[in-house]
């Protein structure tokens, strides 16, 4: 199965083998970071990742800028890249950027009722909520997960 | 050209696909620019009855197997916008817009206890935007759209859930939770879109559908899918990724949770049934194995780890949660037999499940606001001093078991119908024996109602009021009626399924 993997084709995917690593890098960054924050940069790491791969996408060997003359006269023999990824991915920015900024305020009111950002600390305070309450109503199974 | 196409939606009714999300969707910001709390409420509610109607008109007209196609703003699909109804998509929207319907009265009473004043407002503006997303999901045609919208109702849905702060402070890790576990699944969602449209270019599910089976089978369709399933299963919560929901549910507001256990996993759950069998189509083997092998292991796992989990919480919220696990395994179940039958099940239940949860939720609801805690320990006895909200509690737990007479028996008898028309008679056996763990967990709620001495807040506790109680117990004669009455359910459940396993057929323009 690995005879494809010419130096062409290696070559060839560039975009998508850079696309890949900031995608891993991103999704590493949320699972072994404790601070919130920096979790949250692992995510829109991984978000721009794909905004990445999309634009990349639309981009046609020997394509020029999807604009059309302004008679509208358009030579046939003019490659044109291809505008619909990048206007799908305007979309997803919009997305991203509310996304980041909700993260941010939970995380401002999380500080506000925990003292901390840290997912240890925080999950130390909650399980000893949780103590306290098996305590009080009898034991249960599941936690946090 | 597309702009030559002549506009068709001449008359007002054929406009009808739109203004079910539109409706929602203007009403929404509408509550914030009149800005004024006594309004914010009855905004939502008229938005969301005329959402209702227009959800219930849809669904006459595709009962029959016909299928509308919108063109939204008069431009043709494949490049424009296509919003299309069929049985399957119009009970969905039925689904979601009743259950909004029905929980806002109750919603009125249970925010005003559990969220303060100031917040009232932007509360219901927030509801709006999670009940259009979860419409414009179920109504849109066009794979890019369901992610847009997707992502307006989830962002609204963590707001939702952090409200639950007020009561709890882990309401806010559990929304922050969500927003992880929710961003990334929906990115998977986006990778798996961009996949399918480098491989056929478009973006319309009915185009790339036909694509697809024009070229057949290929690494990028193949990896499309995975991406798929995979996003979009963590907004089902499939067994192993489901662990955003329970703290989610049980920390949120009481309403937040009884809407959104009804609707919004369901909503996923019909994404994925869209997908699975409209775009990627039943004859695509690498589904099929998908399915085969991966989502009913799985399905029949969150039958019983999740069920099993319920009977040791000692949080009745928590423990619906769980429960909640435990049914979109037999969904799944269903969905995963790939027979008429089977998708008929899965679909029933899909309804069936939303109405039982929502009364259960709402019972929950009405417990806390008068005892000020779901622990059972605080609600010992309390079916002596609040008859109503307890009995209804128990209707509802009946049907979550699946006892004859309740709408949960008509789609798990259906489901194990599925399951010995297959031959598959263990995997009946198993559906039959994960119910009486439902026995195990829905008893201990019962003895706790009804069988303990009434102690500490549940023995001076009063009778929810009629606001909470009317609410409650229409939702509670839906489980009873939809028990006898299996028209409106298995027929349009039938047809759903038969548009569904269609696939070509059905998404033919």
């Amino acid at each position: 199965m690995f005879e494809e993997f010419t130096w062409e084709f290696i070559v060839g995917h560039l975009n998508y083998w850079l696309f890949i690593v900031l995608m891993m890098t991103g999704l590493y960054i949320v699972v072994a970071r404790s601070n919130l924050v920096k979790k949250l940069v692992g995510l829109n790491i991984f978000q721009v990742s794909v905004f990445m791969l999309y634009i990349s996408m639309g981009k046609i060997t020997g394509g020029t800028a999807p604009i059309f003359p302004t008679d509208m006269k358009v030579d046939p023999g003019v490659t044109y890249s291809n505008p619909l990824p990048h206007v799908l991915i305007l979309t997803a920015i919009v997305v991203g950027i509310a996304t980041t900024s909700l993260a941010l305020a939970l995380i401002v009111r999380i500080r506000e009722e925990y003292n901390t950002i840290d997912e240890a600390g925080i999950l130390e305070i909650e399980s000893t909520i949780c103590r306290a309450e098996n305590q009080l109503h009898g034991e249960a199974m599941g936690g946090r997960a | 050209m597309a702009s030559e196409v002549t506009h068709t939606a001449a008359t007002f009714a054929d406009h009808l696909p739109v203004l079910q999300i539109l409706v929602p969707f203007i009403a929404a910001p509408l509550t914030v620019l009149i800005g004024s709390r006594a309004l914010a409420w009855p905004i939502a509610f008229v938005s969301s009855a005329i959402a209702a109607v227009i959800a219930f008109a849809l669904l006459m007209k595709t009962m029959g197997g016909e299928v509308i196609s919108y063109h939204l703003g008069g431009w043709a699909p494949p490049l424009g916008i296509e919003y299309r109804v069929d049985a399957a998509n119009a009970f969905v929207l039925l689904l979601v817009c009743a259950i909004s319907t029905i929980v806002l009265p109750f919603a009125r009473t249970s925010v005003a206890a559990e969220i303060p004043k100031r917040q009232h407002t932007l509360f219901y503006t927030a509801y709006l935007l999670c009940f259009a997303g979860l419409l414009g999901v179920a109504v849109t045609g066009d794979a890019f759209n369901v992610f847009v919208f997707l992502e307006i109702s989830s962002l609204s849905t963590y707001v939702l859930i952090a409200q639950g702060s007020y009561r709890d402070k882990r309401a806010l890790t559990a929304a922050f939770d969500y927003l992880m576990m929710g961003t990334i699944g929906a990115t998977f969602f986006v990778i798996g879109i961009g996949l399918l449209y480098m491989a056929t270019g478009t973006l319309n599910m009915a185009d790339i559908a036909d694509r697809i089976a024009e070229q057949g089978s290929n690494r990028t369709v193949r990896s499309a899918f995975a991406f798929i399933v995979v996003g979009i299963g963590l907004k089902v919560a499939i067994y192993p990724l489901h662990l955003w929901l329970p703290n989610s549910y049980t920390f949120a507001p009481s309403a937040v949770t009884a809407f959104l256990a009804a609707t919004a996993t369901k909503v996923a759950i019909y994404v994925l049934m869209r997908f699975v069998f409209s775009v990627f189509r039943p004859d695509f083997s690498f589904a099929n194995n998908t399915l085969e092998f991966i989502i009913i292991p799985f399905a029949i796992l969150a039958m019983f780890a999740a069920s099993f989990i319920a009977i040791f919480q000692s949080d009745f919220k928590r423990m619906l949660a769980y429960s909640s696990i435990a049914q979109i395994g037999y969904i799944l179940l269903g969905i995963g037999f790939l027979t008429q039958t089977g998708l008929t099940a899965g679909i029933s239940h899909l309804f069936n499940h939303g109405i039982t949860k929502a009364a259960l939720f709402m019972g929950v609801g009405a417990l806390v606001l008068r005892t000020g805690s779901s622990f059972y320990s605080r609600l010992e006895g309390a079916g002596r001093t609040m008859p109503w909200t307890s009995a209804a509690v128990v209707i509802g737990g009946l049907s979550l078991i699946g006892v004859p007479g309740t709408a949960g028996f008509i789609s798990k008898w259906v489901l194990v119908q599925a399951a010995l028309e297959k031959g598959w008679w263990p995997v009946a056996l198993l559906i039959v024996a994960s119910s009486l763990l439902a026995v195990i967990y829905v008893w201990r709620v019962i003895e706790t109602l009804y069988l303990k001495p009434a102690t500490g807040d549940a023995a001076t506790a009063t009778e929810a009021p009629a606001s909470m109680l009317i609410p409650l117990w229409i939702m509670a004669a839906a489980c009873i009626y939809f028990g006898f009455d299996t028209q409106i359910t298995i027929g349009a459940s039938q047809t759903a399924a038969q548009g569904l396993l269609a696939g070509a057929v059905g998404m033919a323009h």
